[in-house]
């Protein structure tokens, strides 16, 4: 069955969507990915939608959904890459992702986690590295 | 249909009186359809009309629709093409077919001689024949005036949206003119496209051209911040003029966190600001 890569780097999962999403598949993602956050302990997931080129009300929704499931389970969203069309389909269906962070690319969706997760991860590094381990 | 016949053998035989005649008659009907199109240009028209019809009536047909009356339409359109284009009013570009009327009539009534019944039938079969040809030219007229106007709109969208790089990473989109659902559609396009092609992590929609702002645009306008804002770019509202800042007020709109500035130079300094860049001398430093 098909399912999308889930990889860990340092305290952050990065998720890159290089597929057409399905209904079922966004279930597995939702699944595998919160599973991820929970054994692991990640501090920031980082998901790249940048070859999403079709979203429909229920991807969006799972988007919105899987970044308050990371922050139920304390790890901030970054969705970076989406493409104008995505964009504008989003706001049209009404889904604006308020709670979730965006960038322009994977890059700088790296440097919009490790800011805003600096204070939390001075302290935590120690013992996450040695969990990781 | 003999009325026909007749009324083609007038036309055949008659043509150079007729096209004078009618020529004189447009002249006398007061419209400005000469002087504006052109004294060459009508009377080749003219000229090209008439025999299009007498090339028609020889085919048998009488409905204008059919294919043999094709060259007769495309005269028509021809002139009411023109028409439209150079400013004449419907009823001008009728005129010219209507004044075609008593030219007709007279020869008919030459080659009837006395005959009323006869008489009576031709003027029928040409008035209704010539009233075609007349509701042809109006329904061109409208049609030619529509596809210009539509030209002119969506050349105005065009125009009317451009997105410029004010620096590295900092997009500007003055907007200028109402802001309907389909220029915010073209709007938020072009904009969410510059923002892919430059990475820029900031951009400035400016409204300072925007005459009003009522719930219906403020809601494109967070419509537009909201799609750069999911493709990771801040937006930052600028122009807001004293009274726009009232009536948003007002309305009760809600901003929803929106970045507003007055100006667009305070948006600007606010953005390089954001984006880790010093202004040298961003205050007015002289006087």
């Amino acid at each position: 069955m098909e399912r999308i890569p889930i990889l860990k780097m340092g305290p952050f999962l990065l998720v890159t969507i290089q597929v057409e999403m399905d209904d079922h598949l966004a279930m597995t993602l939702q699944d595998d990915l919160t599973d991820r956050i929970a054994r692991t302990g990640a501090r920031g997931v980082l998901i790249d939608i940048s070859s999403l080129t079709l979203v429909d009300s229920f991807i969006g929704r799972m988007l919105a959904n899987v970044a308050a499931m990371a922050r139920v389970l304390d790890a901030a969203t970054v969705v970076v890459g989406m493409q104008p069309a995505v964009a504008i389909t989003l706001v049209e269906l009404g889904l604006s992702l308020p709670g979730i962070r965006t960038a322009l690319n994977v890059e700088r969706g790296m440097k919009l986690l490790r800011d805003a997760l600096a204070p939390a991860l001075d302290g935590a590094s120690h013992d996450a590295g040695a969990a990781d381990l | 249909m003999p009325e026909n016949i007749r009324l083609a053998a007038v036309l055949a035989r008659n043509e150079q009186e007729l096209l004078n005649d009618w020529l004189r008659e447009q002249a006398a009907s007061g419209t400005r359809t000469v002087r504006v199109l052109g004294e060459t240009i009508v009377r080749d028209q003219s000229r090209r009309l008439l025999v299009a019809m007498r090339e028609a009536f020889a085919s048998g047909h009488t409905s204008i629709d059919d294919a043999a009356w094709r060259e007769v339409r495309e005269v028509l359109s021809e002139v009411s093409r023109e028409g439209a284009a150079s400013g004449l009013t419907p009823s001008e570009t009728a005129t010219f077919v209507f004044s075609l009327k008593r030219p007709l009539f007279a020869a008919l009534r030459k080659a009837t001689g006395n005959d009323a019944n006869a008489l009576a039938d031709e003027t029928w079969a040409a008035t209704t024949l010539v009233d075609q040809l007349g509701l042809y030219t109006t329904e061109v007229f409208q049609k030619a005036r529509e596809e210009i106007i539509q030209r002119q709109q969506s050349e105005m969208l065009e125009l009317s949206t451009p997105v410029v790089k004010l620096w590295q990473g900092v997009l500007a989109l003055p907007l200028i003119g109402t802001l309907d659902s389909r220029r915010t559609q073209i709007v938020m396009e072009s904009l969410l496209e510059r923002i892919v092609e430059t990475g820029a992590e900031v951009a400035i929609i400016d409204i300072t051209g925007v005459p009003t702002v009522d719930t219906l645009v403020a809601q494109h306008l967070i419509k537009a911040v909201t799609a750069a804002r999911l493709m990771g770019t801040e937006c930052i509202i600028s122009g807001i003029r004293p009274q726009i800042a009232q009536t948003i007020v007002h309305l009760g709109v809600d901003l929803q966190g929106v970045t507003t500035k007055a100006t667009l130079a305070d948006a600007f300094q606010l953005a390089l600001t954001r984006g880790g860049r010093s202004l040298p001398a961003a205050t007015p430093s002289h006087g």
